[in-house]
């Protein structure tokens, strides 16, 4: 198979966002007939790799050839022209326009009076049969179709331009257990028929059901290239989660090794609490000045669970007390007030507002808590927002520049500097280091273990296990919605142990994964946001 | 003041979004002065003392515009946009002249301050509507507003049983026509609202908190901003302040129309916004560049009228000021301009390019 000449061979390949390399030098390759898994966690790449070979972004150096041609695209008319076609996770098609339109949208076939419609029918059923959907009427709307369905419309609309590669990015967040086998029958039968095939997933075992060889990213460059036969899964999570050296040598010993006395009464106190397709019953206790860890991969939950803890969604099932006094999270104003703070992963679309100046995102949710009749004296704004520049380093040191100008490390520390503003009892960080350099990640770090210090409790979400081991003094597990395991961190715990957990559990639990897939889909969802907020571009999508 | 202080005094002025609008003022000016080299004198009527002029006339005609376009920033702000001005400036007419027509006293204050009162009751009330609309039914605010955009002269016209009401009450029709030391009280009570505005929106932290949900409304849920009562302020200031410029309106005829009063005008207080240099995807909002943006609006419609463009001409030229200034605007045109600046040089490095593809 590598004696051959690769269909598609991007060398170098290096974008660079406003503060963020999210392509570092990185090399991919796909063969004719082959199913290829691109693999990575948030932020490491995998959507801007695809949109950089689907022509919507410009690739700062690299190389593209498809087929053994040198191309440079300027929009994705070039890259569909160079016979790529890519389905994207949410369905890019017209729901109101019919399911033959939908598929040959943009290539009708045209008679000597404009359209054959009768034509260009016939044609669409023809490019559904080669995906044995031959039996859906072409003139009924796409909206009377499954969400399954639609998406194998898609690969169909993509294959009606007879295209040489397919992008598939997340097509099976959306689809039960038995959709999914009836893709992947499709996908083979594809690869059979000589189509090279990229796709991306976040669940391990359709990986390992489907692909030929996988390609890894880890924040933004290239980690490696293997036949997926020749990787098991724990080597293959180890790849994905790698290491951070140098982070790991600016910062030193944070970890608590003196457990906590367990009757200590807890600040927060969750019991039990559900969201329908995002977290199953979980029970969690948060003690007062302790760093609690959210270890898991992306999907696991971890996110979701934090965000129910500070009402930005609520909780369909459970009970929450805090300070033994049960009560209820109603929204983010509620939790604020409740002095509970919450970070959020998707800096771009959830944190920062772009427009205002670094004063105004800090005093923000001060302001907000106070009511907009209560304006913060400019004096008493110049002592809160200087504190926090100096004391979290934000550069440059200027309060009346816009936040968006500044680099992805930065706003996420004026975001902290925001959080820490309302001097929370409780502040939840999710992924607060994610896409930022290592400097800025070292200080956030410090910074985290500063406030639990002066107790603070801190629930800290991160994708970097290395970084949680670190920092936790205890740490849940989760994985597929649910807490599976939590372990209370000393001197022997190690990223290992945890990869250890999640790996066993995933071998065990294989048949449930299918089972969950259709949970998954705000997961999906929300890796989307998050990777194109680490990218800083506006969604494409 | 040295030379330094002026000149950055003067980039900020061209850094302003507003600074082509006043451009724009003072080209139409001085096209009319071209016509009539005396149109900018100013006299003293010297029965009363009052000023007289174009520009005094200009500066009356935008008075209501103002009050709209200061309601519509707010608005446009938010990410909405409010439809419904032009007819609730009918309804506030409605409901003054009805109002003074059936209590009859020509000379009481306290009459006219009642017959105020209660137009900006009603104004303030259906404001509220189109907030509930938008706030907590969730719908579009072009729908939301379009409702009563479409409804407003219908309420009008319950309002007055169809006819177009006039009556007659001195104080009332001072607002509109009364002078204060020689300058229109309309003018005085119009800047006078803009300030007063201003100054709460930008003293509270109102108006960062209206930026922060037109610019980012996730973000702002997540900093734990409640947008229903910004959204309710927004809407309810804005019917208010239609009332006012109702109240202006009819005023200086007395008469309510129920058809013409505020027609369209909704249109040019979104151009008003527009030509401030607001973004009508919302967030960032200059209530002076509102402010000026009226006074273009009321210099282009005198300017028309004194060119003697004929009726049927007026829209074109008025769209064309205002696509130039627009596109003056605009900052792909000006990069376009710059680019074409550097061009120049540009065509050695082109054919250098192509010589690598071939």
């Amino acid at each position: 198979m590598t004696e051959e000449l690769p269909i598609v061979q991007m060398q170098g390949i290096s974008i660079e966002f406003p503060g963020v390399k999210a392509l570092d030098n990185v090399d991919f390759r796909l063969f004719q007939g082959e199913v290829h898994a691109l693999m990575g966690e948030n932020g490491a790449g995998k959507s801007t790799l695809i949109k950089a070979l689907t022509g919507v972004y410009r690739i700062d150096s690299g190389s593209i050839a498809v087929v053994g041609q040198e191309r440079s695209f300027t929009g994705t008319g070039d890259a569909q022209d160079a016979g790529i076609s890519t389905v994207y996770q949410e369905v890019n098609l017209a729901p109101n326009l019919s399911i033959g339109e939908n598929v040959m949208l943009g290539h009708e076939i045209h008679g000597l009076f404009g359209i054959n419609w009768r034509a260009t029918h016939r044609a669409a059923t023809e490019a559904l049969a080669r995906l044995g959907l031959e039996h859906l009427d072409t003139h009924k709307p796409l909206s009377t179709l499954s969400i399954a369905v639609q998406q194998l419309v898609a690969i169909s609309r993509a294959m009606a331009i007879k295209a040489k590669v397919l992008i598939l990015d997340e097509p099976t967040s959306s689809l039960d257990a038995a959709e999914v086998e009836g893709l992947f029958a499709i996908m083979r039968s594809l690869r059979d028929q000589g189509v090279a095939i990229l796709f991306v997933s976040h669940f391990l075992d359709q990986i390992y059901a489907i692909s030929d060889r996988l390609t890894v990213l880890r924040n933004g460059q290239y980690e490696g290239e293997y036949l997926t036969r020749d990787l098991d899964r724990h080597a293959l999570i180890s790849k994905m989660i790698g290491k951070d050296l140098d982070a790991l040598k600016s910062l030193g010993g944070n970890r608590r090794t003196s457990p906590r006395t367990a009757d200590e009464a807890p600040l927060l106190s969750a019991s039990g609490i559900a969201r329908r397709g995002s977290v199953e019953a979980t029970d969690i206790d948060i003690r007062p000045g302790e760093v609690v860890g959210f270890a898991g991969l992306l999907g696991s939950g971890r996110t979701e669970l934090a965000r129910l803890l500070y009402g930005a969604d609520r909780p369909d099932e459970g009970t929450i007390s805090l300070k033994g006094r049960r009560t209820e999270i109603k929204s983010p104003a509620d939790g604020l007030a409740k002095r509970i703070a919450f970070s959020t992963e998707n800096r771009r679309d959830e944190g920062i507002i772009g427009d205002l100046t670094v004063r105004e995102n800090i005093i923000l949710a001060v302001q907000a808590e106070r009511g907009w009749a209560r304006p913060i004296p400019r004096r008493e704004q110049d002592a809160i927002v200087e504190k926090y520049i100096s004391a979290l380093n934000v550069r440059p040191a200027d309060p009346n520049r816009m936040i968006r100008n500044l680099s992805g490390g930065n706003q996420q520390k004026v975001l902290l500097g925001r959080w820490l503003a309302t001097e929370p009892e409780l502040l939840i960080l999710d992924e607060p280091t994610r896409g930022i350099d290592v400097g800025a990640k070292a200080e956030i770090q410090e910074a985290v273990a500063e406030l639990a210090e002066g107790g603070v409790a801190v629930v800290f979400v991160s994708s970097e296990l290395e970084e949680v081991v670190r920092l936790s003094e205890r740490i849940v597990v989760l994985k597929d919605h649910r807490k599976i395991g939590e372990i209370q961190n000393g001197p022997g715990v190690t990223a290992q142990e945890i990869v250890d957990i999640i790996a066993a559990h995933g071998t065990d639990a294989a048949a449930d994964d299918l089972g969950d897939v259709e949970g998954a889909l705000p997961d999906t969802i929300a890796e989307t946001t998050a990777e194109s907020d680490m990218t800083a571009e506006q969604g494409a999508r | 003041m040295n030379a330094a202080t002026t000149t950055s005094a003067w980039r900020d002025l061209i850094r302003k979004p507003f600074f082509w609008g006043i451009v724009a003022i003072v080209a139409l000016l001085a096209l009319n002065v071209l016509k009539d080299p005396g149109y900018l004198a100013i006299s003293i009527n010297p029965n009363n003392g009052n000023l007289v002029g174009n520009l005094i006339d200009i500066l009356r005609q935008a008075a209501p515009i103002m009050m709209i376009a200061i309601g519509m920033s707010l608005v446009i702000a938010t990410a909405g946009i409010d439809l419904s001005v032009g007819s609730l400036m009918a309804v506030s007419g409605a409901v003054s002249m009805e109002f003074l027509k059936n209590v009859g006293d020509s000379s009481s204050a306290g009459v006219a301050l009642a017959a105020v009162g209660l137009s900006l009751l009603i104004t303030g009330i259906l404001g509220a509507v189109n907030g509930v609309l938008v706030a907590y039914v969730g719908l579009q605010p072009f729908i939301a507003t379009l409702v009563l955009m479409l409804a407003g002269r219908g309420v009008a016209k319950v309002i007055t049983g169809g006819q177009n009401t006039a009556a007659t009450n001195d104080p009332y029709r001072w607002i509109a026509n009364g002078y204060v030391i020689g300058v229109p009280v309309v003018f005085i009570l119009a800047l006078g609202i803009v300030l007063a505005v201003g100054w709460v929106v930008r003293r509270s932290a109102l108006g960062l908190m209206i930026e922060a949900i037109g610019i980012n409304p996730k973000a702002s849920r997540m900093a734990g901003i409640k947008p229903r009562g910004l959204l309710m302020t927004a809407y309810i200031l804005s019917g208010v302040l239609a009332g006012v410029a109702g109240i202006m309106s009819v005023g200086s005829v007395m008469t309510v129309d129920i058809s013409r009063t505020g027609y369209q005008l909704e249109l040019d207080a979104i151009l008003a916004v527009v030509i401030g240099g607001a973004s009508l995807m919302g967030g960032k909002f200059s209530l002076s560049g509102a402010f000026v943006g009226a006074l273009l609006i009321a210099t282009l419609d005198k300017t028309v009228l004194y060119l003697g463009v004929s009726s049927s001409a007026t829209p074109a030229f008025k769209a064309i000021v205002i696509i130039l200034i627009c596109l003056l605007q605009s900052e792909r045109v000006r990069a376009w301009f710059q680019g074409r600046r550097k061009t120049i040089i540009a065509p050695r490095v082109e054919t250098a390019k192509e010589e690598v593809t071939a």
